[in-house]
């Protein structure tokens, strides 16, 4: 399974948007890469992907995906992406 | 990198800020201040919300300002600003913002151990506020650092 975490300069947030999933991922068993990127590059890096995980103002311009677009709200709330995960990958 | 004890001029705390921008202000100054990056640095962490929103208020009250890895970024580094008067990003969900990380690498990879460290500190969901009211340095690195959050 492949996850890309989106931001503005994918770097930064979505760097603890990565950490943050991957200790998530292996807490719930699952065996996914998570990648970070920024906005401009999620068509290609994201083409792959199963999961997005980003903030409400990536939304519009990730746009049609393949890919369930999880919207995280705070990303050291490591129960809010527990919960997400599990939705998005269960 | 992993988490630099952050020299003093990189933690500035309970300043005033009139608004979001000044807060990231204040946040790039310390970067530049401390030596980890050039003014145009600071000019970059503006324009990357002013081009995408309020995104990096990235929980309740605290904003991470970065930009990318560029010749604006001389080394590594972290700056803390904390607020006297929280500001509002316009963010839907974590607004007002207390808390102000500058975030600088010279590598999209330096940056990733760095955010690990920071993701340390801030998992525990005390430490934002606890670092909003840090009155003295010493508080604030210990924090950062995962040492207390009360």
């Amino acid at each position: 399974m492949k996850i890309v975490a989106i931001c503005g300069a994918g770097i930064g947030s979505s760097g603890i948007l990565k950490v943050n999933a991957e200790r998530v991922l292996q807490r719930l068993g699952v065996t996914a890469t998570v990648v970070a990127a920024d906005i401009d590059s999620v068509a290609r890096v994201a083409a792959d992907a199963q999961v997005i995980l980003t903030s409400e103002e990536f939304v519009e311009a990730i746009g049609r995906t393949h890919a369930d677009v999880v919207v995280v709200h705070n990303y050291f709330d490591t129960d809010e992406l527990t919960q997400k995960l599990t939705d998005a990958v269960g | 990198m992993s988490l630099p004890s952050l020299a003093d001029r990189a933690i500035v705390l309970q300043a005033h800020a009139a608004d979001w921008r000044a807060a990231v202000r204040l946040a790039g100054d310390a970067l530049v201040d401390s030596g980890c990056t050039t003014a145009e640095y600071t000019e970059a962490m503006l324009r990357l919300v002013e081009t995408h929103g309020p995104y990096i208020v990235i929980a309740p009250g605290l904003a991470l300002a970065h930009a990318r890895p560029g010749p604006e970024v001389r080394q590594d580094g972290l700056s803390v600003v904390t607020l006297a008067e929280p500001v509002e990003f316009g963010h839907a969900h974590n607004d007002p913002v207390s808390v102000v990380i500058g975030l600088a690498g010279v590598a999209a990879d330096a940056h990733l151990s760095a955010v690990a460290d920071l993701a340390n500190a801030f998992n525990d969901s005390a430490a934002i506020q606890a670092l909003a009211r840090a009155t003295n340095r010493e508080d604030a690195r210990a924090i950062l650092e995962g040492r207390r959050v009360s």
